[in-house]
């Protein structure tokens, strides 16, 4: 599994990204870990209001700074 | 009903008298008042916006007539959210869907200006029609200032180059239960509502101090009919004030019930809102200084514009 979390350096993506790797670390699961700050690369994933989470190539969150509940959900409804 | 609660607990409950008396009444009355209202509007707003998000407006707006584009795009403005760091991914998503660089200035201007706290602020404390003056108000300077923008063909002044979508793009749509939107609402609310209330308080706190011990006098000077530049100095001062929004508009209250004109209080909150220098710098990345000086010239201009206009009719 593969998680990246989209921001270009806010506050809220910072919060995020401490969001998921405690998530990951709960979760016990063996994931690839990436924190995208390129701009042109949040562009592609049509993202437009940071932090959007990304899990294995899928955008499932956009603008929010998730719980760590919320993104172990995700994390849980994208298998694996 | 709650003025008379109030000000009966301050001062047979406690038993204070005189000045102290008023200024404890009013923080009092004007902190609840003022929290009630907040969390009202706040989890209003933010439960409308578990269905609209920034992605869905830009699918909305793609291949839109500019007239439409123009208003829907300030419409919006009002109940999506927007923090200055999503500026960029923003700017340039619009631009990819070919949207319109004036369509998307007239949402960069009515997104911040029309904010769910600035709003609640105003009706707590103005009441419900100032409060509608001012998103009126601020819809026009988001339409009329997008559209000017537009016209000024200014597309070369954008420093990135953006590879447009042709296809339609798909609205996402969350499905989400009722009780889940009212849960994300409130969670929101609450994140919301910690991060303003100290400020909140101060305002109201040092309005409470300049309500009952600073004369009128020196207020309407400064800031009353006497003075033909108060606009423009309330909206050079708004100008640096971006975060303070909440805490900002307490103080304006107590400036106007001493005699500020309501027209250069509304062009103030206005400035404070719209104009942020933080925002400008992000935008600097993607922008050239040419459309940012125009971008602040002509909403600065059109608040100034309003105010004097205010403060003609009123």
């Amino acid at each position: 599994m593969t998680i990246e979390v989209l921001g270009t350096g806010c506050k809220k993506c910072f919060e995020l990204e401490a969001v998921v790797k405690t998530a990951i670390a709960r979760s016990g699961k063996f994931v690839q870990f990436e924190k995208v700050d390129d701009l042109m690369r949040i562009m592609e994933y049509q993202v437009l209001s940071t932090p959007g989470l990304v899990i294995d190539g899928k955008v499932v969150s956009t603008g929010k700074v998730l719980s760590v509940d919320e993104v172990m959900a995700f994390m849980n409804a994208s298998g694996a | 009903m709650w003025y008379e609660l109030s000000e009966t607990f301050v001062r047979n409950t406690l038993g204070f008298e005189g000045k102290i008396a008023d200024v404890l009444h009013f923080f009092l009355y004007d902190t609840v008042k003022i929290c009630f209202l907040l969390v009202t509007i706040i989890f209003t707003v933010s439960f409308l916006r578990t269905w609209i998000n920034t992605e869905y407006v830009r699918a909305h707006l793609q291949g839109k007539s500019a007239l439409y584009g123009h208003m829907a795009a300030a419409g919006f403005g009002i109940i999506t959210p927007f923090c200055s760091c999503s500026a960029i991914p923003l700017f340039l998503g619009f631009l990819q869907a070919r949207i319109p660089l004036g369509v998307t200035f007239s949402y960069l201007i009515s997104a911040p200006m029309n904010n769910e706290i600035a709003i609640a602020m105003l009706f707590g404390i103005f009441g419900w029609k100032i409060a509608m003056l001012y998103i009126l108000f601020g819809l026009t300077v988001a339409i009329l200032g997008g559209w000017l923008i537009g016209r000024l063909s200014m597309e070369g002044e954008v420093l990135m180059r953006v590879q447009p979508i042709s296809e339609r793009l798909e609205a996402p749509m969350t499905r989400l239960r009722v009780q889940q939107r009212v849960k994300e609402a409130w969670h929101y609310t609450e994140d919301i509502f910690k991060k303003i209330y100290m400020y909140v308080m101060i305002g109201v706190g040092v309005g409470a101090w300049i309500h009952g011990y600073v004369p009128t006098d020196t207020i309407v000077q400064y800031t009353g009919a006497g003075n033909p530049f108060a606009v423009i100095v309330a909206v050079l001062m708004g100008i640096p004030m971006y975060s303070n929004a909440a805490g900002v508009m307490p103080l304006v209250e107590v400036l106007t019930s001493k005699g500020m004109l309501l027209g250069t209080a509304l062009s103030f909150m206005m400035a404070v809102t719209a104009l942020s220098l933080p925002e400008a710098l992000i935008l600097k990345k993607i922008l050239s200084l040419k459309l940012i000086a125009l971008f602040f010239s002509i909403v600065g201009s059109g608040i100034i514009v309003i105010g004097y206009l205010f403060n003609a009719i009123l």
